[in-house]
């Protein structure tokens, strides 16, 4: 048994060091520091400066454009691009269309929409959750009925993350309501320009629209836009659904937010003339988080060795969304708590791109509290963690 | 042994219900938020009518008695309907230190404009590198003659943008936390010097950060004796502590009541979630927390109340924070992981508790403040 990288490996770290020292902006890096929100383009850009280096899509096979990447290497590249603060790749197409496009769409749909993800040209939103169906995904109700070549399509999504930017929306559609729940659903691709698709920005706690509601009103798709076979769309949501938890467990993404837990520590009064990292209270919950990531990040290498011989993400997974994101939630428990009497303010705008009013609170402190609201979704979505709970008292345990 | 409340207790306690039922809904609070002001000077002379105003002082003052009682059954209602307007820097933290450490005069002049409502204070104490600590002032106050110079700058100033005065705690000598030194003193809220940076709090709530440039006021302004406020602010902010516990502990039985509702009408594979055993142990997990805090804070009001010593009423202060803050962290997350998706919304006021509770959790002090307060006292 050995955890250590091989000489090939250790090589290909430092080559992803290099590349992320000197081609990731450091503007961007800057605003990750402060907690700004990149915009839209600047996502983009950072998408295509991976494209131009081949390194846009770690996961997908070759064949399409990925990297052929080991599971070590994808794993060193995540862990790289967490610990300088690098935005991963926009989910919604590379990691969960296109992977049921590559295993259920037609030649022609691979060729059309593939290489515009690959390029970032084409911003994708899901379209799962329904105000009725959260949880109970498969009680989704909204329809698509056929129509010579063409499907009407009536209903409305919810939890769009990022809605407002996409062009195109992947939709579960209902098109058999006779037949068990999970039989009548259809996979969809809906251009968001077409007639009769609006959306409703839904302002979180934290003041920001991240998600919205999309309401289809009408709206002629193309029967060429269905993936694979009607009435299947459930088989292939499933498959999307475990993508969807593999590298969520934000292992790099929380050694550097440990890293600067650390340093703010140290630089926050206790009010008693030492500062927060003399504190032993605090100290202690400080090295709780880092225990906890240690061993979640061996249960993560565990996942991957079995990946990486060729066994597929299993329910294990769930174990690395449910420990991850709490574990996250914990942090920003721990953020709230350096930051104290400076992270009452609600001011979003601060986190703004662009602010340039006075800021009010030293550092990120002010944005603590909203980063502890906004993650507040982080057990709910994605498979909520009970959800995640109930697949691994089911498929795992046998219960 | 007898928990239930007075007659007295039980009218202040209808007369507040009866108000925020009628008057304050999660609109009308919206409304309110969204005002200039940020909160409503309507329902601040509402209050004063009603005689709200005099609670906390003592009947020599001209109050109702300044029972600790009568503070928490109001502020518990006041925390289930989320009142932003600002009762605790006006009455408890500004009226509190004038009757503390305020001469007959300046009671005279200052506690009935309080009280008929043409007053508002703000307490202007905590500092960018004070923490928790009230005893940790940098802010200086130079005195020449009957001339003070006051500058440094103060954080979290609830109500700052809308005081008339701001009671400033400053140094007149020592080092920055050596508990002699420090006094207090009534700065008008437009002196030359004074700049205000408003903003409005996670919790609704107005504050504003105060920076105060050579400030000059006249010896006449200090309340009480130079350099000996430390135990009179500490009592003040106590008492203000035990306000925003039954503060929190009201917005976390809403926070409790609104999820078991919610979880008996939303359906999830053809059923209320309610019928999982997995959410149905959490809430009643969330239903202990809650009686757990409902319990301490009464203790604490019971016994600030009583002829116990200042040390053993800081203790029962520090033990009811510590463990609201335990009950606030449960009950609120709780609340909004139960609720899903709608939780993390703007539009749901179940969010809205969860965010008042998360800045009371940690104002005069969060859990680590006051356990180690409670061992070390």
């Amino acid at each position: 048994m050995n955890a250590d990288f091989t000489a090939e490996e250790l090589a290909f770290e430092g080559e992803v060091q290099e590349f992320l020292s000197s081609e990731f902006p450091s503007e961007y890096r800057n605003k990750a520091d402060a907690n700004i929100r990149l915009s839209k383009d600047e996502l983009v850009n950072w998408q295509k400066i991976l494209y131009r280096k081949g390194w846009a899509a770690p996961d997908w096979p070759q064949e399409y454009g990925g990297t052929g990447w080991s599971a070590t290497q994808k794993y060193i590249f995540a862990t790289e691009m967490g610990l300088i603060g690098a935005p991963e790749p926009v989910p919604f197409g590379m990691k969960m269309v296109a992977p049921v496009i590559m295993a259920y769409g037609s030649d022609e749909q691979k060729q059309r929409f593939l290489p515009d993800i690959l390029e970032s040209n084409v911003w994708w939103c899901q379209g799962y959750s329904e105000p009725n169906a959260g949880s109970d995904l498969a009680s989704l109700k909204m329809s698509a009925v056929r129509d010579g070549d063409d499907y009407i399509v009536n209903g409305s999504k919810t939890w769009n993350t990022l809605g407002q930017y996409a062009d195109w929306i992947f939709c579960l559609v209902r098109t058999d309501n006779s037949v068990k729940k999970q039989e009548g659903i259809s996979f969809l691709l809906i251009d968001m320009h077409s007639a009769g698709v609006s959306l409703k920005p839904i302002y979180l706690l934290d003041g920001y629209p991240e998600v919205n509601e999309i309401f289809f009103d009408e709206v002629r798709v193309p029967a060429k836009n269905l993936i694979g076979e009607e009435n299947k769309g459930w088989t292939y949501a499933k498959l999307l659904l475990t993508h969807e938890r593999t590298n969520i467990s934000g292992v790099p993404r929380g050694k550097r937010r440990l890293r600067a837990l650390k340093r703010i520590a140290s630089d926050t009064d206790d009010g008693f003339g030492s500062n927060m990292m003399g504190n032993s209270m605090f100290k202690n919950k400080l090295a709780e988080a880092e225990i906890e990531l240690q061993a979640l990040e061996y249960v993560e290498l565990r996942t991957l060795a079995a990946l990486s011989v060729g066994k597929a993400p299993g329910p294990e997974s769930s174990i690395l969304k449910i420990v991850g994101t709490e574990l996250a939630q914990k942090m920003d428990e721990l953020f709230v708590e350096l930051a104290a009497y400076n992270c009452l303010p609600f001011l979003p705008e601060q986190f703004e791109d662009g602010f340039q009013g006075n800021s009010v609170g030293p550092g990120t402190a002010a944005s603590s509290a909203l980063v502890y609201f906004n993650n507040r979704k982080l057990s709910i979505f994605g498979g909520s963690n009970e959800i995640q709970r109930n697949i691994i008292s089911k498929a795992v345990l046998g219960l | 042994m007898d928990f239930s409340y007075t007659q007295e207790q039980k009218m202040l306690q209808e007369s507040v219900q009866k108000f925020v039922q009628k008057s304050y809904d999660f609109d009308t609070r919206n409304k309110i938020m969204a005002s200039e002001r940020g909160y409503s000077e309507e329902n601040w002379q509402l209050f004063a009518e009603l005689g709200w105003l005099t609670v906390t002082f003592s009947e020599a003052d001209g109050g109702l008695g300044g029972s600790a009682v009568d503070l928490i059954l109001m502020m518990d209602e006041f925390g289930k309907a989320m009142l932003v307007e600002p009762f605790i820097p006006t009455t408890v933290l500004g009226g509190g230190l004038i009757s503390a450490l305020g001469s007959a005069q300046q009671k005279a002049e200052f506690i009935p404009q309080i009280m008929e409502g043409r007053l508002q204070l703000a307490c202007a104490y905590a500092e960018p590198s004070s923490r928790y600590n009230p005893g940790s002032v940098a802010t200086t106050a130079k005195v020449d003659g009957d001339s003070v110079t006051i500058d440094g700058i103060k954080i979290a100033v609830l109500n700052g943008s809308n005081a008339n005065k701001l009671l400033v705690v400053a140094r007149e000598s020592g080092a920055r936390t050596d508990r002699e030194g420090i006094s207090v003193f009534m700065v008008d809220a437009d002196a030359p010097g004074v700049s205000i940076q408003a903003f409005t709090n996670i919790d609704g709530k107005m504050s504003a950060q105060v920076s105060f440039e050579a400030v000059e006021v006249t010896v006449a302004a200090r309340l009480g004796v130079a350099g000996g406020a430390i135990g009179a602010l500490e009592t003040v902010i106590d008492r203000a502590t035990v306000a925003v516990c039954a503060e929190a502990t009201g917005a976390l039985e809403a926070m409790l009541q609104k999820t078991v509702e919610y979880s008996k009408v939303r359906k999830q594979f053809g059923t209320p979630i309610g019928t999982f055993q997995a959410l149905q142990h959490r809430m009643v997990d969330m239903f202990i927390e809650c009686q757990m805090a409902r319990s301490i804070i009464i203790r604490a009001a019971m016994k600030l109340d009583s002829g116990d010593d200042e040390i053993e009423k800081a203790r029962v202060v520090s033990a009811a924070k510590s463990r609201l803050g335990k009950a606030i962290r449960k009950v609120s997350q709780e609340a909004i992981q139960i609720h899903g998706g709608i939780g993390m919304t703007a539009e749901l006021d179940v969010g809205h508790l969860f965010k008042c509770v998360t800045a009371l959790a940690m104002m005069f002090g969060n859990i680590d403040y006051h356990t180690a307060r409670f061992a070390e006292l």
